[in-house]
């Protein structure tokens, strides 16, 4: 797969907000996780 | 020495921390070698446009999600049976990285849903037994937190977390057994796969990637549980570990 700019990844064929929405929202989990972890 | 003496907290305390570095260190290497596959060597998919993307996470996380209510039962399980402590704290250790696994799946689930079949939510049978499975595991973390005494938490979540486990197979097989939105099983043993190889890769490696993960920060939690159970043992404030 080439993505012909950064703009055309971002927008991922117009469904930008639900793939970005996907993987933002696991990555906050897994940084609260580890966080939460290692406190205390 | 013998394998069967990591199963006391005093001993299997210091490893835990060398192996979740191990462990977390593979996960950070399958996760970049996964998202590299999945973004930049997986082709457009012919159906669903770039949307199909979601998989990468939504199918690991998934699997995980069961995958954990099953190590998580069989380690309470354990502990109701022989009386294990360190098998109960495994138990719980594992909780909560199910939740969230548990979660994530349900999200990517509802923004992968809108585009693909409009609408972010329905109550068919995949849904919902995931749903339940979110359910289980707050349920054996709120059961197990509201019981004071330790060793009766560990027995009475242990019911729990093995009643469950009926669960899981519902989940599995609910594409089967009942008309539901949800496509049928993306990787059959029996069937040769339907997607590109370089999809199917990509998946398979974000499904180790989230394996490790979940095996690394159980391990850190197990110490943090080793810490509060065991606070008053000796061998706790005389090893820095």
């Amino acid at each position: 797969m080439e993505w012909g700019s950064l703009n055309e990844f971002l927008a991922m064929g117009g469904y930008g907000l639900y793939v970005w929405g996907s993987y933002l929202v696991t990555v906050v989990c897994i940084l609260l996780e580890i966080l939460t972890v290692r406190r205390g | 020495m013998s394998f069967w003496k990591f199963s006391s907290p005093q001993t299997f305390y210091p490893v835990a921390k060398k192996l979740s570095v191990i462990f977390f260190v593979l996960a950070a290497v399958l996760t970049i070698w996964g998202l590299y596959i999945g973004f930049f060597v997986a082709p457009t998919d012919f159906q669903q446009g770039e949307s199909y993307r979601i998989i990468f996470i939504h199918v690991p996380a998934a699997w995980m999600s069961m995958f954990i209510y099953l190590v998580m039962a069989f380690w309470a399980g354990v502990g109701l049976i022989w009386n294990t402590r360190l098998s109960s704290m495994m138990a719980h250790a594992l909780a909560p990285t199910g939740a969230m696994m548990t979660f994530v799946a349900l999200w990517t689930g509802a923004l992968w849903g809108r585009p693909t079949w409009g609408t972010w939510w329905v109550w068919d049978a995949r849904l919902t037994s995931e749903l339940v499975l979110l359910f289980l595991y707050v349920g054996y973390i709120v059961l197990r937190s509201s019981i004071d005494d330790p060793r009766r938490g560990d027995r009475a979540s242990a019911v729990l977390a093995l009643v469950g486990v009926v669960n899981v197979p519902i989940i599995y097989f609910s594409v089967q057994w009942w008309n539901t939105l949800h496509q049928g099983a993306s990787v059959s043993l029996t069937k040769s796969p339907s997607m590109a190889s370089s999809m199917l890769l990509g998946m398979l490696v974000m499904a180790l990637a989230f394996w490790m993960y979940s095996i690394a920060v159980s391990l850190v939690r197990v110490r943090k549980i080793i810490r509060q159970r065991e606070s008053n043992a000796s061998w706790l404030s005389e090893s820095a570990g």
